[in-house]
């Protein structure tokens, strides 16, 4: 058993100290959401009155949220996966030119993106006032983070070989993709998707500017709920979102980091005996 | 479990490969590999055997004007997919996807065999490389020498053409090295399959060989035999590769070759400045009123079985001999040698 001294004990209580500091508020802003009147506290009374109310005046924001969320997933999936996979492939210094392109809408302001999304596609109006306008936002934001992850994961293991391995056994491209390089990306591919959606669902720079008044998304309609609606119904709001983020927060803590493939445990001590 | 695929020949015809970086590293190659022979592509890392190896698994193109024919099918412009040849890697490739069974199983799962067929072949094959008791384990559950067998078991599971091996067994441990390189020896001839062998050790070259191309700087020093290559080297390069090789420089008259160490029978011609090689098994140590050559030992190595001696002022270069007598020797002090008569090798 380690013995822990006194030094240990003050690192316990500042952690524990600065942990108050930052969830104290949330634990407010819950108590607020669900509180009758805040301004006469707690002991006025406990209700789910003002989430009812969030549901009614927001709900279709929260569904747009989502199915932007998803939208941008499978188009994050359909775009990030095969490019990761070239750039890996490519040793070429065009290959690492786009791997940065990809990469820079991670250092611009997500402000800077949605006013050139304006100037550049504004003009057709259709698409302009459609929820796809943000979808398109939010890829470009996202993108590079599921490529980043698949890149990860890529370049945790051999797959160059692998797929050599497999081609010599008769495994064309496509079956090559399916059955070797796609299972052993799970890992990269699942924490890329956990970190795309996450961010979607909590994107506001972007959201904001490209969004129309028939278009909001959730992190758009807290910021209206802010300024125009009562305290405990904004704070109501904060609540909602925060149940539908925190599962996908834990879960990114879970599975978040990509895997080694096939490194992992190297059986080379005892291989003599194991032989025979 | 005999494999009932008839052996093929493979021909390489001017293959030569350059880079697109313009690194040139295989000159244009002409190789026959005759049907069930096993050949050893050996040299040192850069010398174009691994390039040639992927050449004929179809891994890399050769140069335009280069063919590869397996048999009389002309595959130079086939992908590997399509050539049906097994391939195994020095760092086993093996899919960390899938366990031991289904990794076996992966090539005749691509060519769509029926299931009863292919669990009867997936069995046959593990049984064959023993690793029956595997069958559902991960690939990182294995230890080196588990994963080749394994990828010896996939490769062999498609009745290839050809079996095409990497460097299979530079990854493992010395004994298990040996152990695997027998069992390798084994499997090819139980197989009669055409094997192409790429090692940069000699001596797994020399034990599995029925032939070795030894290759240097993208061209082939020397075909031949095991002792082909060890007994007549037909270049500086191969005999310096392969084993141990002592030289001599002097002069040749009447039937006598001078050294600055003593002088020796000579059945050549005369010639002023001559140089000949020998191997250090070839020369005894013996006492020094029968010696023919005199030197000093510089070193000496107990190896156990055998102890090796190096010795100066015998030649420019220093001379390495090995005794099996159970004597020390002192460093600097004088040791006579005689060398077998027909053991001088002389390069043209």
């Amino acid at each position: 058993m380690m013995r822990r001294n006194s030094l240990f004990y003050l690192n316990l209580g500042f952690t524990l100290l600065v942990c108050a500091f930052l969830i104290f508020p949330v634990i407010l802003s819950v108590m607020a959401g669900v509180t009758e009147n805040f301004f006469q506290g707690i002991k006025s009374g406990v209700t789910l009155r003002w989430v009812g109310e969030v549901w009614e005046l927001y709900a279709d924001t929260i569904f747009l949220s989502l199915l932007i969320a998803v939208a941008c997933l499978i188009a994050d999936l359909l775009l990030g996966v095969p490019a990761a996979y070239v750039l890996a492939k490519k040793s070429g210094r065009t290959a690492r030119i786009i791997e940065e392109t990809l990469v820079m809408p991670i250092a611009i302001p997500g402000l800077a993106i949605a006013l050139a999304l304006i100037i550049t596609y504004g003009g057709f109006r259709d698409f302009r006032t459609s929820w796809l306008f943000i979808l398109v936002g939010h890829v470009l934001y996202t993108l590079p983070f599921m490529v980043r992850s698949v890149l990860a994961v890529l370049s945790s293991f051999d797959f160059k070989t692998l797929e050599e391995g497999a081609a010599s056994l008769g495994a064309g491209f496509w079956q090559r993709f399916f059955t070797i390089i796609l299972p052993n990306c799970r890992s990269g591919i699942l924490a890329g998707s956990l970190m795309v959606v996450t961010l979607s669902v909590g994107e506001f720079n972007l959201t904001w500017m490209l969004h129309t008044p028939l278009t909001k998304t959730l992190p758009v309609g807290l910021a209206d709920s802010y300024a125009s609606m009562r305290l405990e119904v904004a704070s109501a709001y904060t609540l909602v979102f925060m149940v539908m983020i925190l599962p996908l927060l834990i879960a990114l803590q879970l599975y978040g980091q990509p895997k080694d493939v096939g490194r992992s445990k190297q059986a080379a001590s005892g291989d003599g005996k194991a032989l025979t | 479990m005999s494999q009932t695929v008839q052996p093929i020949d493979i021909r390489i015809v001017d293959c030569a490969k350059t880079f697109p970086d313009g690194t040139r590293a295989l000159e244009p190659l002409t190789l026959q590999i005759e049907a069930g022979e096993t050949v050893v592509l050996l040299g040192p890392s850069g010398c174009g055997k691994t390039t040639t190896l992927r050449i004929i698994a179809g891994l890399e193109s050769p140069d335009p004007g280069g063919q590869v024919l397996f048999g009389e099918d002309n595959v130079t412009n086939q992908p590997i997919e399509h050539r049906n040849v097994g391939m195994v890697f020095q760092s086993y490739a093996l899919f960390p996807n899938m366990n031991v069974e289904q990794n076996v199983a992966y090539g005749l799962t691509v060519r769509k065999m029926a299931v009863e067929k292919k669990n009867r072949r997936v069995s046959e094959m593990l049984e064959m490389m023993q690793i029956t008791e595997l069958a559902d384990r991960r690939v990182d559950q294995l230890s080196g020498g588990q994963r080749q067998r394994v990828a010896l078991a996939r490769a062999i599971a498609v009745r290839p053409r050809v079996l095409l091996l990497d460097e299979p067994l530079t990854a493992l441990d010395a004994l298990l090295r040996e152990r695997l390189r027998v069992e390798i020896d084994q499997l090819l001839r139980e197989l009669g399959i055409t094997a192409v062998y790429v090692t940069h050790d000699q001596n797994e070259a020399m034990a599995l060989g029925d032939r070795i191309v030894v290759m240097n700087q993208g061209v082939v020093a020397q075909t031949g035999t095991p002792r082909d290559i060890y007994y007549k080297p037909s270049n500086a390069f191969v005999a310096d590769f392969i084993g141990t090789i002592n030289k001599l420089r002097g002069t040749a008259r009447k039937g006598r070759l001078q050294t600055i160490g003593g002088s020796l029978p000579w059945t050549g011609s005369d010639e002023a400045d001559v140089e000949v090689l020998f191997r250090p098994e070839d020369a005894s140590i013996v006492l020094l009123n029968k010696a023919q050559l005199r030197g000093r030992v510089a070193a000496s190595y107990f190896l156990g079985d055998r102890t090796k001696v190096l010795l100066e002022g015998m030649s420019e270069h220093t001379i390495v001999v090995e005794t099996a007598e159970r004597k020390e020797f002192a460093k600097g002090s004088e040791i006579g040698l005689i060398i077998k008569p027909d053991a001088l090798m002389k390069l043209d």
